[in-house]
């Protein structure tokens, strides 16, 4: 008994330790900060006011060139939108649709079963209108970089105002602590009094790129809460379970040397 | 063993027609072994636990999984958001593929240290090692269908290798990818292979088991079984130890599920494949790591053979060499446990691949372990050479000069003694 659980215990490690290694082997930039982040831990649970404020933050200014192709507007329920609140929203969006009887694709007001409209109609448009670069989707973006959302909130507080002495920054570029190379298409984005809160909450660049990551974490896995509540009763089952299955274990092989 | 008389009129009337009962009961009931089976024994049972799991998860995501470079990417994120428990059964899959090589890393090591390889269990490893392969071929082709930029880029790096194959190579290629690139064919053939491939396993497995209860379970000791009081049957013995460890396992298989389930996977992955940007650095998943840093090790041309051919071929070879350890292993002792100068030859062989892995996962010119001057690649490129010596000169060298423990006389006669030591 004792030597199994050692040796899970030492696989468990092995496999983190080799892991880490991994993670670590991708790119040169410094390595983010690690963050608070309300949903960590084992209990850790999303701040639907958080929620909120990031979509705010989202819908005002990211939504300018990122688009946010697997959400939908009925996703909002996952933030804590009611379904007025919801149908509100998606009217605000012009959606196309058809094509009609007639053969026309025309635009109508947005519906909750509307995913967010895209802000560019393709990609080469997309690089058009930002000189050669093209803004990635931002459904997945805290799962898609390593670091997750401390790099996301690293990298929109990250700016230098000026390139460090010595630095060949490109024409239309931006310095950037965090993002690899440093060499960053993507303007500041977020600043003092960028989008107005009507909670009271300060109104910083630091708390816009606090709240727009946790919506973002959200967007990326809305799942979590659900995910590490059914973990919760599953491991907790598990634990019942295996330690009678060990004391049927125990009895059984009682009376057999072995 | 006589065949058992059943009483149930119904089981009666089946089993003398088809004996299925029978052979179950000799096989899951009767079976005799050795009653000193360590915990280290459990690892065989567990894999096949996780056999059945990927296949029941992998039938319900082909439910909902669509295989077309415009859709896949799209359509597993309908299974994470839109499908009901989608992202359990996903995160169940993609997790329990690592979990499968974690818990057949460790059986194969114990196949290593208590010599279960030797006669007259050649042909059980043989197809232990069929069973590896098959494995690797099918968690290479599972990690291409979410269509992220690491299934791409991996499966252009993988699919790239064999062409290094003098004069075929790249026609092979070509023929593997049903294209001139990793595209739509490629992803429909391997998501058809993917799915034949767990069977194949599971064909495999029956083997395995066929081999195994042909001749009997090895031991702690080494020593076969010589008296009937050296075993004991299999249920309910072993049918309770073994669903006691798959209870241990799931604790360990739900923490990643859960709480971690994109810790042992690639953040790249999560961005859709784009064939115009090659990621910084391609990188396969943890259990492919040790072979990857084989294939990368070898730099250099060997008598004109390019070095990509000489990498391909030391990869395979890693693991083909198995196959010949039957008669590599010089030594007339089995356990490890009696052989104490090749005890400490496997363990420092166990901490060589934990190098070749973390070489296989940083870039060939970062340093290992930051330690100025040693770079990875030539740590690879020694981890490489001290992989291969191990079977190729430790094996036969040790085997012949190392004075061995006395052999208890049988398992018995252990059992007692360690009892009395207790």
């Amino acid at each position: 008994m004792r030597k199994f659980a050692l040796t899970a215990i030492a696989a468990a490690f092995a496999v983190t330790a080799f892991t880490g290694g991994a993670a670590k082997a991708a790119g040169d930039a410094p390595v983010p900060e690690a963050q608070d982040w309300s949903w960590q831990g084992l209990f850790g649970t999303y701040d639907r006011a958080q929620l909120q404020r990031g979509f705010q933050v989202y819908k005002n200014i990211c939504a300018g060139c990122h688009s946010l192709r697997f959400i939908a507007f009925r996703n909002l329920e996952g933030i804590g939108f009611n379904e007025d609140q919801i149908k509100a929203i998606a009217a605000e969006y012009d959606i196309e649709d058809g094509p009609n009887d007639d053969g026309d694709m025309f635009t109508r007001p947005g519906l909750a079963s509307d995913y967010f409209p895209s802000p560019f109609p393709n990609e080469k448009a997309a690089a058009a209108a930002n000189g050669g670069a093209i803004p990635p989707d931002l459904s997945l973006m805290n799962k898609a970089r390593v670091g997750g959302p401390d790099y996301v909130f690293g990298l929109l507080t990250g700016y230098e105002e000026e390139a460090p002495e010595g630095f060949d920054l490109a024409d239309g570029k931006y310095y950037n602590h965090y993002f690899p190379g440093h060499q960053i298409s993507m303007a500041p984005p977020l600043y003092d009094e960028a989008v107005e809160y009507t909670d009271g909450t300060p109104m910083t660049l630091e708390q816009h790129a606090r709240d727009v990551t946790a919506f973002l974490n959200w967007t990326a896995q809305p799942e979590l809460e659900a995910r590490k509540a059914l973990g919760m009763k599953v491991i907790l089952f598990l634990l019942v379970l295996t330690a009678m299955l060990y004391a049927v274990k125990r009895k059984i092989w009682r009376d057999v040397e072995h | 063993m006589s065949a058992p008389q059943w009483n149930n009129k119904v089981v009666k009337w089946v089993d003398d027609r088809l004996p299925v009962i029978s052979m179950l009961h000799h096989s899951a009931y009767e079976y005799p072994t050795p009653k000193n089976l360590s915990y280290m024994w459990n690892f065989g049972s567990l894999a096949g636990f996780v056999l059945v799991t990927m296949i029941l998860t992998g039938i319900f995501l082909v439910m909902n999984y669509t295989p077309h470079t415009d859709m896949a990417f799209e359509s597993v994120e309908r299974i994470m958001r839109d499908v009901n428990y989608g992202w359990l059964i996903r995160y169940i899959h993609m997790n329990g593929a690592s979990m499968f090589f974690i818990v057949v890393f460790i059986h194969i090591f114990r196949g290593l240290y208590y010599g279960s390889y030797k006669a007259p269990r050649e042909m059980l490893w043989w197809i232990g090692i069929l069973i590896l392969l098959a494995m690797m071929a099918t968690a290479f082709m599972g990690y291409v269908l979410p269509w992220g930029q690491m299934s791409f880029w991996g499966a252009t790096v993988i699919t790239n290798l064999f062409s290094a194959f003098p004069i075929i190579g790249d026609p092979l290629v070509t023929w593997l990818w049903g294209g001139f690139s990793v595209d739509n064919p490629t992803l429909n053939r391997f998501f058809s292979l993917h799915y034949l491939m767990p069977f194949v396993i599971l064909g495999l497995v029956v083997l395995h088991v066929w081999a195994l209860h042909t001749v009997r379970s090895n031991n702690p000791t080494g020593v076969e079984i010589k008296t009937p009081a050296d075993a004991i049957p299999f249920h309910p013995y072993y049918t309770i130890k073994d669903l006691y460890g798959i209870g241990v396992f799931l604790i360990f298989f739900s923490v990643f599920v859960f709480f971690a389930p994109d810790f042992l996977g690639h953040p790249d992955n999560y961005i859709p494949a784009n064939p115009l940007v090659t990621p910084p650095h391609i990188v396969p998943e943890w259990y492919f790591l040790p072979f990857y840093a084989i294939l990368r090790s070898i730099d250099f041309t060997i008598f004109g053979i390019p070095a990509k051919l000489l990498g391909v071929l030391a990869m395979f070879a890693s693991i083909v060499i198995l196959f010949v350890i039957p008669w590599l292993d010089t030594s007339k002792v089995r356990s490890s446990k009696f052989r104490p100068v090749y005890k400490w030859f496997f363990w420092l062989f166990v901490i060589d691949t934990f190098i070749l892995g973390y070489c296989g996962a940083k870039a060939p010119d970062d340093y290992f372990l930051g330690i100025p001057g040693l770079k990875v690649i030539v740590m690879g490129q020694l981890s490489t050479l001290y992989y291969f010596a191990h079977f190729l000169v430790v094996m036969p060298l040790v085997g012949k000069m190392e004075r061995t423990k006395p052999l208890p006389a049988s398992i018995s006669e252990s059992v007692m003694k360690e009892g009395a030591n207790a």
